[in-house]
C-alpha cells in the first residue's frame, strides 16, 4: 500500500500489473425509453492486488450494480472492466461463468447458504463446481471451516447456526476454492457489531493476500475502519475515494 | 453437485412430500387403471384362448367378433376340408340359449356343440369329470364358476347350492345332464358355457336352416397358415381367420363397440394430467423458493448445463420413488381386485408403458423449474437483500 491514490481520484497510479480491478468509463443502464434507469454513469475505479476497498454510498447509487459488473454476474452497457487482466467484455457468458468459478468468492448479505446441506456441504460448493470430488471437497471445507472458528460445527445444518456463524460459512464458501477476488455485500449489517466486527477481522485475515483483493459493499460505517481505502458512489459514479473514513 | 442435488430436494420435506404424493398417485392411477384395461382386453378373446386346437377359424364374412357368430351352412366343413392344406375340419355351434336349472329358474347361456366324433373345441381344462363323458347320452359339461354362482341350485328347503355331476337341466324343454365340470378363462362377456356334443346343440337349439358356427380347422405339417387361409376363402366364399386374425378382429370391434378404450383413456389421461399438475405446480414451487440458491450457485460458477443436469436428477430421482410406490400401490390393488373377481394384469409391457408415461410427467415438471432457473440471473443474489 505505499502508492495508493489520492482521495479525490479514484485510479491509482499503479501499472496494471498491480491491479486487480480496472473499470473505466463503466456504464450500465436498466430499461429503456421513459422508465430506463442509468445506474452507471460512467464509473472509473481501479482496487490495487492485496487491497480491501470499500463502496459506500446511499440507496440506489449503483453499489451493487458496480459489484455485480465486476464479479462478472451482469454485463456492462459500455466502457472498460479488467479483473485480473481479464476484459469482462471480450467474454461470452459461459466464459464469464468459468471465471466467476475460478476467481471470485461471493459473501451476501443474506449468507445465502443452502439449508438442506450440512455447513461443510455448504462451504464446499464452490469445489464441486470447480469438479473437486466431493469427499476431497468435505474435506477442504472441513480444514476452512475449522480455521474460522466452525470445527466443532461441520454437519449442522444452517439454521442450527447464528447469523456470525453462518456468515463465517459463508466466508469460508468464499475463500475455499482460493479466489483472487471476493465481493462481500453488506456482509456485516445483518449482524450486531461484535459479531460485525469479528467478520471484518476475518475477512481481513484469512481473504486478503499479495494477489487476493476484497472489495466490501457497506452501508455500516461500524466496520469502516477495516478497509484500505473507501470508494463513496453517488448517482452512479464514483465521488470520492478515501484512504480514511474519516475524511467522509 | 448431483448428491447435493438429491439433498437440496429430499430436505425439503414439504415439497419432496407433495411432488412424492403426485407422482405417486399418477403412477397408481395410470397402472391400475391400464392394468383392468388390459385384463379386460385380455377376456375379449377368452373363448378363442379356450379353444386352442384351431388353428384357422373358418366363419361367415359377416361376423364382427366371437358373439356374434352367423350361422354358415352345415356341409361348410365338408368344403373346408376338401381345400389344399387343409388336414381337418371341424363344425361348431356356438349360441344363447335358455337353461331351466333345478329349482326352477332359468338362465341364459352360451351352449358349444363341438365334433361328435373328435370333440375338438372341447373345454380346455376339465376340473370333474372327463371330457369323454360328453359322449353320453343328453351329456352337457358346465363351466365350473357358473356352477357355483349363477347356476346355483335352489333346495326345496330354499337353500342354494353349486350345480354338480349328477344334476339335470332342461334346454329348450330337452333334459341335460351335467357329467362334468370345467375350468375356463374369465369372460368379457359373461355368460354362463355349457359344452356338449355338436349334434345335441343342434337338437337343443331352436331349429335354423343353417346352424353350424364356426369350422375349426387343422392344417397339413408344413402348410402356410397365411397360405391356406387365403385358399379356404377363395375356395368356399367364407372368412377364415387365424387364432391371431380372430383375436385382433374381436378385440378391435369390442373396443370400438363399447367405449371402453375412450373411458379407461380418459381415466389414464387424467392421471397423466393430475400427475403433471401437481408434480409440475410443486416442483415449480420449489424451484422459487430456492430461486436465490439457484442463483447463488450460479454466481459462483455453476453453468447452465450443470444446473439443468441438476434440475433433472432431482425430477428423476423423486420421479423413480414415485413410479416404485405407485406400481407398488397398483399391483396390490389389483390383488384385491382379483379377489373380488375384476380383471388386472400387470405385464411387464404395462411397466414400461406406465414408466414412459411417468418420465414424460417428470420431464414436463423439470422443464418448468428449468425455464425458470435457466433464465433466472445470477445477479438476483444481490438484489433484495
Amino acid at each position: 500500500m505505499t502508492t495508493l491514490p489520492t482521495p479525490s481520484t479514484a485510479h491509482s497510479s499503479r501499472s496494471s500489473a498491480e491491479l486487480a480491478v480496472h473499470c473505466k468509463d463503466l456504464t450500465k443502464t436498466y430499461g429503456k425509453g421513459d422508465s430506463a434507469v442509468r445506474a452507471l454513469r460512467g464509473v472509473d475505479l481501479d482496487v490495487a492486488k492485496g487491497e480491501l476497498l470499500m463502496l459506500v454510498g446511499p440507496s440506489g447509487c449503483g453499489k451493487t450494480t458496480l459489484i455485480s459488473v465486476i464479479a462478472g454476474v451482469l454485463e456492462h452497457d459500455a466502457g472498460d472492466c479488467v479483473v485480473f487482466g481479464q476484459s469482462l467484455q471480450a467474454m461470452s457468458a459461459s466464459e464469464r461463468t468459468r471465471f466467476r468459478g475460478h476467481t471470485v468468492g461471493f459473501v451476501f448479505q443474506a449468507f445465502n447458504l443452502i439449508p438442506t446441506l450440512t455447513i461443510a456441504e455448504n462451504a464446499a460448493v464452490p469445489l464441486l463446481i470447480n469438479g473437486v470430488p466431493r469427499r476431497e471437497a468435505v474435506d477442504r471445507a472441513s480444514e476452512i471451516l475449522t480455521r474460522v472458528g466452525l470445527g466443532a460445527r461441520l454437519k449442522d445444518l444452517p439454521n442450527r447456526l447464528s447469523g456470525g456463524q453462518q456468515q463465517r460459512v459463508a466466508i469460508a464458501r468464499a475463500l475455499i476454492h482460493k479466489p483472487r477476488l471476493i465481493v462481500c455485500d453488506e456482509p456485516t449489517s445483518a449482524l450486531d457489531k461484535d459479531t460485525g466486527h469479528s467478520v471484518m477481522e476475518l475477512l481481513r485475515e484469512v481473504a486478503i493476500g499479495p494477489e487476493q483483493s476484497l472489495i466490501v459493499v457497506t452501508h455500516d460505517s461500524r466496520i469502516f475502519e477495516f478497509a484500505d481505502r473507501i470508494a463513496r458512489m453517488n448517482d452512479g459514479q464514483i465521488e470520492r475515494v478515501v484512504e480514511s473514513h474519516l475524511e467522509l | 453437485m448431483n448428491y447435493f442435488a438429491i439433498k437440496m430436494i429430499m430436505g425439503d420435506r414439504l415439497k419432496y412430500l407433495g411432488l412424492l404424493l403426485g407422482l405417486t398417485f399418477a403412477a397408481t392411477l395410470i397402472t391400475q387403471q391400464m392394468g383392468i384395461f388390459l385384463g379386460y382386453t385380455l377376456r375379449m378373446f377368452s373363448f378363442i384362448t379356450d379353444t386352442p386346437a384351431a388353428q384357422l377359424w373358418v366363419m361367415d364374412p359377416q361376423t364382427k367378433f366371437t358373439e356374434d357368430s352367423k350361422p354358415i351352412s352345415d356341409t361348410a366343413a365338408m368344403r373346408v376340408r376338401s381345400v389344399d392344406g387343409v388336414e381337418w375340419a371341424v363344425p361348431m355351434f356356438r349360441g344363447p340359449l335358455n337353461v331351466k336349472i333345478p329349482g326352477g329358474q332359468n338362465e341364459r347361456c352360451v351352449l358349444i356343440g363341438v365334433d361328435d366324433g373328435t370333440l375338438v373345441g372341447g373345454p380346455p381344462k376339465m376340473v370333474e369329470g372327463r371330457i369323454e363323458d360328453l359322449r353320453q347320452s343328453d351329456a352337457v359339461v358346465v363351466e365350473e364358476k357358473a356352477a357355483r354362482t349363477t347356476l346355483q341350485v335352489r333346495e326345496t328347503d330354499g337353500s342354494l347350492r353349486a350345480l354338480r355331476v349328477g344334476d339335470t337341466l332342461s334346454i329348450n324343454d330337452r333334459s341335460a345332464r351335467v357329467v362334468g365340470l370345467c375350468a375356463l378363462a374369465d369372460a368379457f362377456f359373461w355368460e354362463p358355457v355349457l359344452y356338449t356334443t355338436y349334434s345335441r346343440a343342434l337338437n337343443y337349439a331352436p331349429p335354423e336352416r343353417r346352424q353350424t358356427s364356426f369350422v375349426l380347422t387343422g392344417l397339413k405339417p408344413g402348410q402356410s397358415v397365411e397360405k391356406v387361409a387365403k385358399l379356404i376363402e377363395r375356395t368356399t366364399g367364407m372368412s377364415a381367420l387365424t387364432n391371431d386374425g380372430f383375436t385382433r378382429m374381436t378385440t378391435l370391434f369390442v373396443l370400438k363397440k363399447t367405449g371402453i378404450l375412450i373411458n379407461f383413456g380418459i381415466t389414464v389421461a387424467l392421471g397423466f394430467l393430475i400427475g403433471i399438475l401437481v408434480a409440475g405446480q410443486t416442483f415449480y414451487n420449489f424451484v422459487v423458493d430456492n430461486s436465490r440458491h439457484f442463483g447463488s450457485l450460479k454466481a459462483l460458477g455453476l453453468s447452465n448445463r450443470r444446473l439443468l443436469g441438476m434440475i433433472v436428477l432431482q425430477v428423476l430421482v423423486v420421479g423413480a420413488i414415485g413410479y416404485g410406490l405407485g406400481v407398488g400401490a397398483a399391483s396390490v390393488s389389483g390383488t384385491v381386485l382379483r379377489q373380488i373377481g375384476l380383471s388386472f394384469i400387470l405385464p411387464k409391457e404395462l411397466l414400461v408403458g406406465s414408466a414412459v408415461a411417468m418420465l414424460g410427467i417428470c420431464l414436463v415438471a423439470a422443464c418448468l423449474g428449468a425455464i425458470r432457473v435457466m433464465r433466472l440471473e445470477p445477479g438476483i443474489v444481490f438484489r433484495g437483500n
